[in-house]
């Protein structure tokens, strides 16, 4: 591709006369990115999430061995090398495979929790921001009773009473991770309630239901995009905090705190049995948290207004 | 009222800095004031409120601000350090701006915010403070200034607060007051009670001023002179008096577009902008 | 001629504050009202009562032939619309002028939409090239004549126009006020316009009610307004302020 159909591509989609929906649209998606692949921290962190997404994807590809079953006999809690890159653990299995496929676990859990959790905070949050009164008031005790619980302790109750497993352990802590979304819901749907725009289409007699679905929830998604990416790490860490209790995935399941978790026997001995899954949950944090950064930048709907 | 060069602008320019590139908001104004009312007048995006600001020295500070001449009294605005430019600022330039609400301080009374003012800049005792910032209330034609004095500005009405401003502005004798469409947010009524303390107050201390507004037949019927200008660039100089043989089309459009009662005109002329104006 | 709209003793109370105190008015069809006023004094107020925006404590208001109850059904917005005063607060952000005018339309369940939205945005003088534009991409005489054609879609009997124009620089002004005559002529519709610019209302109306502190100030006609044939001191007031400053 010349120089010039790139520079007579960024034309069309900068332009301010767009044509058609499609380059309207496509117009909006490119200065957001402009935005967002200014700050350099966030391609980082971009990297990382896609990285993930690979690993996940290919673990089978990528991973030389069982992450399950181990060589007992002759391969128990071997330091790092050549045939095991991280070492293997006290059942003889591969770290480096367990990890690579740990990768899959931790995607299920981080993208199952955002599913449930964040349109349930975004449902909650924007009627009762927008219907007001004892709506509002009765849907906000009941956030405030479940902000007013620990998370970890919160989620813990609830696996406790669901039953340990890597499922319930998703539920619990979607249970646990709406209230601040629907908290954010209604602080946005309160600014933009009573703007003209929003008057604008209730005159023109569109049901409450209508105004709530397609003129407000739009507007609250791109800070509830920002803060669940923002939490996803957290998400991970309760995850991998559940797994470390025992009461999240279960053995052999390859999950990263579980992983941990029975690595702490031999921490100061065999050392990478633990640190290999912990520098894991490390780097995909701070992935995600570099990717929430640079979404506040590209979508803050404050700067999208000018 | 004039002679003596107050303030002398010459060629002033105002550059941002965008996304797409540089973006010139005032690009090469001039004209100089004495001791009379200048009115700047222009739509929005005309760079009126920015050659205001450059003047005051409130230019956001990514923009860069040239000139071959900025000078009031004789002392370079461009090349005087910004301690110096920030006792000139409020001690002898003053600004108003249209909204009360936001350029005084919500968390202090009105009278407070006056002496405050005064004692920045100048060595007085607190009482003696007090007795002038409420000679000020007074002669902005607040009735109770005692109890206005006492007040916080979001227990005042618009223009009211708009009459407090103007004392703070002025408890310092300035010499020099831009007033950026000081009463746009006030009521028709009430907009010509406070211009009509600021042209007493205008006049009777001999200030310069600068009125910033987008209304040419308010402008005119208050200044001694208009400068007209669109797109970063002085389109007409001329006499308020003489204002109905302006040359230029856009000056004679602004004038002409405005719904007048008792002059039936359907459709209104519109103003058919050429672009050889911006050039 | 018949009545488009009649207000009787209309009462709003926010918070225990009385908004307005027994307003009554009557909009004939066809004609062009104007309420002229300063802050306060309940001009805009009225125009939300009657759209629904603003609560009515007493008081009935009919819009042609229809006693309204608390709630309005959709086909008074079909009859009825109102065009903001900010034409920055008044489109949605997110939203294209196409999405923006589809959305009566579809709230309606008119067909025809196509035909219909490119008949709004040349009515308003837009034409085609601004269908995909976001509001940020528009100037703010044009957003105001998308706010327009918004009002138009529905093919309303009245609209309701609140400032309309006082956001707007002078020359944009007279752009949308001859707008506004234009597709009044050819719509025959019934105007009912709030502003606090006694030139604009004279020049735009053939009545005018003087609005002060919720109450009716008087009643005139714009040829009665021309000719300083008013009765109230307040309004001598108004328009000797619309003259412009006058040193002494």
């Amino acid at each position: 591709m010349s120089a010039e159909t790139i520079q007579s591509r960024r034309e069309w989609l900068l332009s301010d006369r767009p044509a058609s929906r499609l380059q309207a649209r496509l117009g909006r998606a490119y200065v957001a990115w402009r935005r967002f692949s200014a700050n350099r921290l966030a391609l980082v962190g971009m990297l990382i999430i896609i990285g993930l997404l690979v690993v996940a994807a290919f673990a089978d590809v990528l991973a030389p061995y069982s992450p399950t079953i181990g060589d007992l006999k002759n391969a128990r809690l071997l330091p790092p090398g050549t045939a095991h890159w991280f070492g293997t653990d006290d059942l003889g299995r591969d770290i480096y495979s367990r990890i690579v496929y740990g990768a899959r676990w931790t995607l299920y859990v981080v993208i199952l929790v955002a599913i449930i959790a964040a349109p349930i905070g975004l449902l909650v949050g924007t009627i009762a921001g927008y219907a007001g009164g004892w709506t509002d008031t009765i849907l906000m005790r009941i956030t405030d009773i479940f902000l007013a619980f620990p998370k970890l302790v919160l989620a813990l109750a609830f696996v406790a009473a669901l039953g340990p497993g890597i499922e319930n352990a998703v539920l619990a802590i979607a249970i646990t991770s709406w209230p601040p979304y629907a908290r954010i819901a209604r602080a946005e749907t309160l600014t933009v309630r009573n703007s003209d725009y929003i008057k604008a289409v209730q005159l023109m007699g569109a049901s409450p239901f209508r105004i709530v679905l397609r003129h407000i929830m739009p507007l609250c998604i791109s800070s509830l995009i920002i803060r669940v990416t923002l939490d996803m790490a957290g998400i991970i860490l309760t995850a991998a905090g559940l797994g470390f209790l025992g009461l999240g995935a279960q053995p052999p399941l390859p999950e990263w705190g579980a992983m941990i978790a029975s690595g702490r026997r031999f921490i100061l001995d065999q050392w990478w049995v633990a640190a290999a899954p912990g520098a894991a949950i490390l780097i995909v944090s701070l992935g995600f948290n570099l990717l929430g950064d640079g979404l506040r930048d590209a979508l803050d709907p404050r700067s999208g207004d000018q | 009222m004039s002679g003596e060069t107050l303030l002398d602008v010459d060629d002033l320019r105002v550059t941002f800095p965008t996304r797409t590139g540089l973006v010139q908001a005032v690009r090469g104004v001039s004209f100089s004031l004495g001791r009379e009312r200048l009115g700047i007048v222009g739509e929005s995006g005309s760079g009126k409120s920015q050659t205001g600001r450059a003047i005051m020295g409130l230019t956001p500070p990514q923009a860069e601000v040239s000139a071959k001449k900025l000078a009031f009294d004789g002392i370079d605005l461009l090349s005087v350090s910004s301690r110096e430019r920030r006792a000139l600022r409020g001690n002898r330039i003053a600004m108003i701006l249209q909204d009360p609400k936001y350029s005084l301080d919500p968390v202090m009374t009105i009278g407070r915010q006056i002496v405050e003012t005064l004692r920045t800049h100048e060595k007085v005792s607190r009482s003696e403070a007090r007795e002038r910032a409420l000679a000020m209330l007074q002669a902005v034609q607040i009735r109770d200034p005692a109890r206005v004095f006492d007040l916080y500005p979001h227990e005042v009405s618009g223009g009211m607060g708009q009459r407090a401003m103007i004392a703070m502005m002025l408890v310092t004798g300035p010499e020099l007051m831009i007033a950026d469409e000081p009463t746009s947010a006030l009521d028709v009524t009430v907009q010509l009670d406070v211009l009509k303390i600021l042209d007493k107050l205008v006049a009777e201390r001999g200030m310069g001023l600068i009125f910033i507004s987008h209304d040419l037949r308010l402008v005119s019927s208050f200044c001694d002179r208009v400068v007209v200008m669109y797109a970063g660039k002085v389109v007409e100089q001329i006499k308020a008096s003489e204002l109905r043989d302006a040359q230029h089309p856009y000056t004679r459009g602004l004038l002409n577009c405005m719904p007048r009662i008792g002059f039936e005109r359907h459709p209104l002329p519109v103003l058919d902008r050429k672009p050889e104006w911006a050039a | 001629m018949t009545a488009s709209i009649t207000v009787e003793g209309l009462e709003v109370v926010f918070d225990r504050f009385r908004v307005l105190k027994g307003v009554s008015l009557d909009v004939r069809e066809g004609e062009s009202y104007g309420l002229v006023g300063e802050s306060g004094s309940g001009k805009s107020t009225l125009l939300r009562a009657i759209t629904g925006l603003a609560p009515v404590a007493s008081g009935t208001i009919t819009v042609n032939g229809k006693t309204l109850g608390k709630t309005r059904d959709k086909a008074f917005y079909r009859d009825v619309q109102m065009v903001f005063q900010d034409p920055y607060g008044s489109l949605h952000p997110r939203q294209t002028v196409d999405r923006l005018l589809q959305e009566p339309l579809a709230i309606h369940g008119i067909a025809d939409g196509e035909k219909r939205i490119e008949r709004a945005l040349d009515e308003v003088g837009l034409g085609k090239g601004f269908r995909f534009r976001y509001a940020h991409q528009l100037s703010g005489g044009q957003r105001q004549r998308v706010a327009i054609a918004r009002a138009l879609i529905l093919e309303p009997s009245v609209l309701l126009l609140d400032e309309p124009t006082s956001a707007l620089d002078a020359s944009v002004q007279a752009e949308v006020l001859n707008l506004l005559e234009e597709v009044r002529r050819r719509r025959k519709l019934t105007f009912l316009m709030v502003s606090h610019d006694l030139a604009i209302i004279t020049h735009m109306c053939e009545r005018l009610m003087v609005m002060q502190n919720g109450e009716a100030v008087e009643t005139l006609t714009a040829s009665q307004l021309i000719g300083h044939r008013v009765s109230e001191d307040y309004t001598r007031n108004l328009l000797r302020a619309s003259e412009g400053f006058v040193r002494v």
